[in-house]
């Protein structure tokens, strides 16, 4: 797998931004190219985007490889990254596994409490056929910011 | 049994719509990747949409409105445990699932751990469970279909397996993806509107006077004289003293006794008597309203909400739609829209179920609860318009048999044709074929039993079987796979051994403890302890790659680090040197 990507390395460094439309062939590529006549223009559009986004410092390009060879390193970023996503999601688990898992017993321990009504709906309906979604939306958008801020970070430290 | 025109004309149509779509978009499908992950370019918002659409099924539709009107307060649990089933497999599943680039759940799970036995093990517990609940979708369809035209039970399966069929095989996932999306619009729309007009009429009439009566200590009563056939056998309890005519012969049934008027008897109950009610459903309007009270009812809640929580991430045809995402980061903006349109809908089936209560209670009698949505709107609205707002539930009714049962149908015949057969286009629809056939035989032949039961053992059996494997897999480095194996065995004997005990004590009594009836809070301990144990006493299995496969499946997006593993198998040569290493948008 690493000897895969490791044109993909050159892939990126090889072209200079001067040379402007200057096309540098990729050679696993042309083989194929030369077959499928109607093939070419899109993969030459596609190869632009491609080269067109690493104008990153070498630093970046020896974090990506330190990652991709399991540096003593790049396995300590790694397991940070797991680490802090796994937490965060815990964390909200519980939130809301404590806040529906103590609706059957507050039911249970206290009789009076299913008496209660709200504008004419008993609380324990409301409780139990409204109230849930809304938490569950909300701490679903909270864990998706979390969690893409949390790989934003990571992104950042790893290209600067 | 009348023929209801409108009904039929709506059910019609949604067949019609959901063909034309299928074929629209199934032209684009070529290769396996079209077939198995419609080439993963489905963006978050339509795919929440067909998730939420394929979710929705027989279970939801039908059977939530109808556990309200049996259960009351206590069915409302089945509704969150749907949705924030939502939420733990985007907590600790959703992305990470899409990076390693599988394209079914064999395939992620020998991605992770390396071995072709678990592979082929899972294999067979998807098409298990892919079965188990494809089969109420298909007696769904028969008993709806028979509720709105003259028709034997098997009919609707039938019908329904060869729409199916028909689309899965022109274009597999590519076909299915806007249909579900479809679907998921109609069914929200045929139970909101429903459900507005019913509270119009409801309040219009001063209903809300009648609506203090579900909070007396009294069963519900009949509002008119009611004759009542039952068709099944049922089990009968009474609450008050009531006076009742079983084929013509006058009787006084008493509380405390069980009564079971055989089938095929017709039993009268004059206006304003009190409702006998099936067995295991609330009897009087108080205990209906209150949710548990019981120690032994407060432990199986527990034990459903564990596994409908957990078992979603199991359910392979949800799973499958979430490889369709272009990228990881995509995957949890789907789950997150899942959340808010799960929760818009289920709104809309406990107003039925509690609608129901006040005004179709023959369905107490007969034990058909399931028939709720389809019946309410015809008794509360006499004449055209309520008919046309059956016909308008009885679509949505449809669409979610269609919707469930196609996503159940592409994954399944995904998993066959790559890990049985070679994995071309080919051997995907003679899948197809298969796994539509064998589903539809049992359909037709097994006896039809509540429509949540067996999903609710289809979520169990998927809790305790792959939801450990894929939380341990994603989050800890030290499984195995002899410990996922062990894991899994277990926790599938487990569940399938509380299925016969429930099946047998169900025929000589009803001796099963909650823990049998609602297993999962053991079962899946079990299944996670195991997993556990195992891989530790086997620490020397833990695959050599297992640091290449963590950094795939947790890297964020823009480092590139996502292998396409549908590409690297099927793909054409360009494709594979294209996609094969860097990022791979589309």
């Amino acid at each position: 797998m690493t000897d895969e990507f490791y044109p993909s390395v050159d892939g990126i460094r090889a072209p200079d931004p001067t040379l402007g439309k200057s096309v540098q062939p990729e050679p696993p590529v042309e083989p194929v190219a030369e077959v499928a006549e109607p093939e070419p223009p899109p993969r030459i559009r596609r190869q632009r985007v491609v080269l067109a986004e690493p104008s990153r410092s070498s630093g970046s390009l020896r974090a990506r490889v330190e990652l991709e060879q399991q540096t003593s390193w790049g396995e300590l970023l790694i397991k940070d990254l797991i680490k802090i996503q796994l937490r965060s999601g815990l964390a909200l688990a519980a939130l809301v596994v404590a806040l529906l898992g103590s609706l059957p017993a507050v039911f249970f321990l206290w009789p009076g409490f299913t008496e209660l009504n709200f504008v004419g709906i008993p609380l324990a309906w409301l409780l139990l056929a409204v109230a849930p979604f809304p938490l569950l939306f909300g701490v679903g958008l909270w864990y998706n910011r979390l969690a893409e801020r949390h790989e934003r970070d990571f992104v950042d430290m790893i290209e600067n | 049994m009348q023929v209801n025109p409108w009904a039929l004309t709506s059910v019609g149509l949604v067949i019609v719509v959901t063909y034309y779509l299928g074929r629209r978009t199934s032209r684009f499908a070529r290769s396996t990747h079209d077939f198995l992950v419609a080439r993963r370019t489905v963006r978050s918002r339509r795919n929440a949409a067909a998730i939420s659409g394929e979710y929705i099924s027989a279970a939801s539709f039908l059977g939530v409105a109808g556990l309200v009107l049996k259960e009351g307060a206590d069915a409302l649990w089945y509704p969150i445990g749907f949705t924030a089933g939502y939420l733990a497999l985007m907590l600790f599943v959703a992305a990470p699932l899409r990076r390693s680039g599988a394209y079914t759940l064999p395939d992620f799970i020998e991605a992770r751990l390396g071995s072709s036995a678990l592979r082929t093990l899972s294999t067979w517990v998807v098409v298990f469970i892919g079965v188990l609940y494809m089969l109420p979708q298909l007696q769904g369809a028969g008993i709806a279909l028979t509720a709105i035209m003259p028709a034997p039970a098997w009919l609707g399966a039938v019908l329904v397996t060869v729409v199916i069929a028909t689309n899965v095989m022109a274009g597999g996932m590519r076909a299915i993806t806007l249909v579900q999306a479809f679907q998921y619009w109609l069914k929200l729309f045929a139970l909101a509107v429903p459900t507005f007009i019913l509270c119009v009429v409801f309040f219009g009439t001063g209903g809300s006077g009648s609506a203090g009566s579900l909070g007396q200590e009294a069963p519900p009563r009949f509002t008119d004289d009611t004759t009542v056939t039952i068709e099944t056998d049922v089990t009968l309890g009474v609450a008050q003293p009531t006076p009742v005519a079983v084929d013509g012969a006058d009787e006084l049934w008493l509380p405390g006794e069980d009564y079971s008027p055989p089938p095929g008897s017709e039993l009268v109950f004059a206006e304003g008597s009190r409702v006998p009610v099936v067995d295991d459903g609330a009897l009087t309007n108080d205990s209906w309203l209150r949710p548990t009270e019981n120690s032994t009812e407060l432990l199986t809640t527990y034990s459903l909400m564990f596994a409908l929580f957990l078992g979603t991430m199991g359910l392979p045809h949800v799973l499958v739609r979430f490889y369709t995402n272009p990228d990881g980061k995509a995957a949890r903006r789907t789950t997150v829209q899942v959340l808010l349109l799960l929760g818009l809908f289920y709104l809309f089936p406990v107003m039925i179920g509690a609608l129901s209560r006040m005004y179709v209670p023959k369905l107490l009698v007969t034990g058909n609860t399931d028939a709720a949505v389809l019946e309410v709107p015809a008794a509360m609205l006499p004449g055209l318009p309520g008919q046309l707002l059956v016909a308008v539930t009885a679509a949505g009714a449809f669409a979610a048999f269609l919707a469930t049962a196609s996503g159940l149908l592409v994954s399944v015949a995904g998993v066959i044709a790559t890990d049985l057969l070679g994995g071309k286009v080919r051997d995907f629809r003679a899948a197809t074929i298969f796994v539509a056939a064998v589903p539809a035989a049992l359909a037709v032949l097994l006896p039809i039993e509540d429509l949540s039961l067996s999903v609710g053992m289809s979520f169990a059996l998927a809790a305790s079987t792959f939801c450990p494997v894929l939380v341990l897999g994603i989050w800890w480095r030290r499984l195995t796979w002899l410990g996922a194996m062990a894991g899994m065995c277990v926790g599938g004997g487990l569940v399938l051994a509380a299925v016969v005990l429930n099946a047998v004590s169900e025929r000589t009594g009803g001796w099963a403890p909650w823990f049998i009836q609602q297993p999962a809070l053991f079962t899946v301990t079990a299944a996670f302890l195991f997993t556990v144990i195992v891989s530790l006493g086997t620490a020397r299995r833990v695959p050599d790659d297992v640091n290449a496969v963590m950094l795939r499946l947790h890297a964020p997006d823009p480092l590139g680090f996502m292998r396409d593993r549908a590409v690297a198998r099927f793909g054409k040569a360009e494709e594979r040197v294209r996609t094969g290493r860097g990022r791979h948008r589309k």
